[in-house]
């Protein structure tokens, strides 16, 4: 297969063969990470942005240490210190930057369409990290691979996804990308956390966490971000965790060899306590691990052929 | 098109580099051998058995794959699959030996001397090729080779195996 995009906006419009692909090569990259010497010299002075508009800690610091690992060179942009906060407007931002010959953003930004805006208004590529409630594609593809990595075919898979749906881009990617490689997808959350639209997803929703959780292979607990609580989808967090926090109890009604994800970073004693997040079902330590090969990968295949033009 | 070896005669260059390798190496001890891919891979399997049959001795045998190390990825316009690298064991102070399949610039054998490097300090490396067909860009030469065959720069050398292709033989081919 070739892989000809200039830009990883989304996992919606991959192809299930580019998904896949994706998947396959980032086999290799984590092999690398195993390496006594976890470096290769593939992006050799290739020059990339790290362009981040939110808050990040995980995500920021893996596509530095993916790029970091593949020798290109890095720059660390981050809105607190910039001359954002003097009024520049963000393209007059990414084209001063362009304009010292980068070859790539990494852009998280609150808007939803951020990326897809520079992906159409500038020539070198662009990767989505996040952009508000819409896509977060590396955090969908690190959680396929480490459900491949662990269970094999994922169109064998019954999947469920619990806690605050609507406003989760990780849920977003993670239903189209599981959804086009035939998994089952299952979504559970408050009713207020739950988009209307889902129905034009191909999940089922489920507001019992007991039903949503029986005989499942996966389970991907979100996270809940409090904030959410004043602004009045949920009525209470102890309501919340008494309905839809991860229990031992409960977990016992997923298959046996049932994985717990999660993307962090996990609200202990929320989501679920931390003897399950800690505990042999986790695999929440492998998905961090597989972030940093799933995003060589990307930058691989965005940046490693020769530049167009 | 002309045919450079068929299946019994890459059998018995096989069979002769076996036997060159062990006499290189009496003891046998501290050799692995490693496959560059794609086709140097079943090559290096192919050597690792015939040295076993020969002296007893099982040979540790890995893979390379170049890709994350060519020198030419920014000048190419597709992307190279990239394939297993698997060494699955200390190289420290062992000595490496090197298969590919056909030896021409020297630049893939360069690349996998690099990543050999990134896993540890051999104590040596040779290189075993079934076919040297010259032209080199790189002061590089091989320790094993099967058959020597001049080319023209115009002409490509094709090594078959049956793990990939279905076929054992060597191929010369005229590009137009």
């Amino acid at each position: 297969m070739d892989f000809k995009r200039k830009d990883l906006l989304g996992i919606e419009d991959l192809s299930k063969e580019e998904l896949l692909y994706i998947l396959d090569t980032t086999k290799s990259f984590r092999e690398v990470l195993e390496r006594p010497i976890k470096k290769v010299p593939t992006l050799r002075g290739r020059t990339v942005v790290n362009l981040f508009f939110e808050p990040s800690t995980r995500t920021r610091m893996s596509f530095e240490l993916a790029e970091k690992r593949l020798n290109a060179d890095v720059l660390n942009f981050s809105v607190s210190n910039s001359s954002v906060s003097k009024g520049e407007t963000l393209l007059d931002t990414v084209k001063n930057i362009l304009a010292m010959k980068v070859d790539c953003f990494v852009v998280r930004h609150s808007v939803p369409g951020t990326p897809h805006f520079l992906a159409r208004s500038l020539p070198v590529s662009i990767i989505n990290a996040g952009d508000g409630a819409h896509e977060h594609p590396t955090q969908a593809l690190l959680d396929i691979y480490t459900m491949r990595e662990k269970k094999g075919d994922v169109g064998n898979l019954k999947v469920t996804i619990i806690g605050d749906i609507t406003h989760s881009r990780v849920a977003r990617s993670n239903i189209w990308g599981l959804s086009k490689l035939k998994a089952e997808v299952r979504v559970c959350g408050p009713p207020t956390l739950i988009p209307p639209e889902i129905d034009r997803m191909r999940v089922k929703v489920y507001y019992s966490i007991e039903e949503a959780i029986e005989g499942v292979d996966i389970i991907m607990m979100l996270r809940i971000q409090k904030e959410r609580q004043e602004r009045g989808f949920l009525p209470s967090l102890s309501e919340y965790i008494e309905l839809f926090s991860l229990t031992e109890e409960r977990l016992k009604l997923a298959k046996e060899d049932v994985l717990v994800m999660h993307p962090g970073p996990v609200n202990r004693g929320i989501e679920m306590p931390a003897r399950i997040a800690d505990g042999k079902r986790s695999v929440i330590l492998d998905q961090v691990t597989n972030g940093v090969a799933v995003r060589m990968a990307i930058l691989y295949l965005l940046l490693s052929k020769k530049s167009e033009g | 098109m002309a045919k450079l070896m068929n299946e019994e005669e890459m059998k018995s260059s096989l069979w002769r580099l076996s036997h060159q390798i062990i006499e290189r190496n009496k003891k046998m001890e501290n050799i692995i051998i490693v496959g560059i891919h794609r086709r140097g891979v079943p090559l290096a399997r192919r050597i690792s058995r015939m040295v076993n049959e020969i002296t007893g001795k099982g040979l540790p045998t890995g893979s390379v794959d170049i890709t994350l190390y060519r020198d030419d990825l920014t000048r190419i316009a597709y992307h190279p699959v990239v394939r297993d690298t698997d060494i699955p064991f200390p190289i420290d102070d062992k000595k490496v030996i090197l298969v590919d399949d056909v030896l021409y610039t020297g630049r893939t054998v360069r690349a996998a001397i690099d990543i050999l490097l990134d896993f540890g300090r051999p104590l040596k490396v040779e290189l075993v090729v079934l076919v040297d067909r010259g032209h080199r860009e790189l002061p590089i030469h091989a320790d094993y080779v099967g058959k020597n065959i001049p080319t023209s720069l115009k002409e490509m050398v094709e090594v078959k195996v049956k793990e990939i292709d279905g076929r054992d033989e060597v191929l010369i081919i005229r590009r137009e």
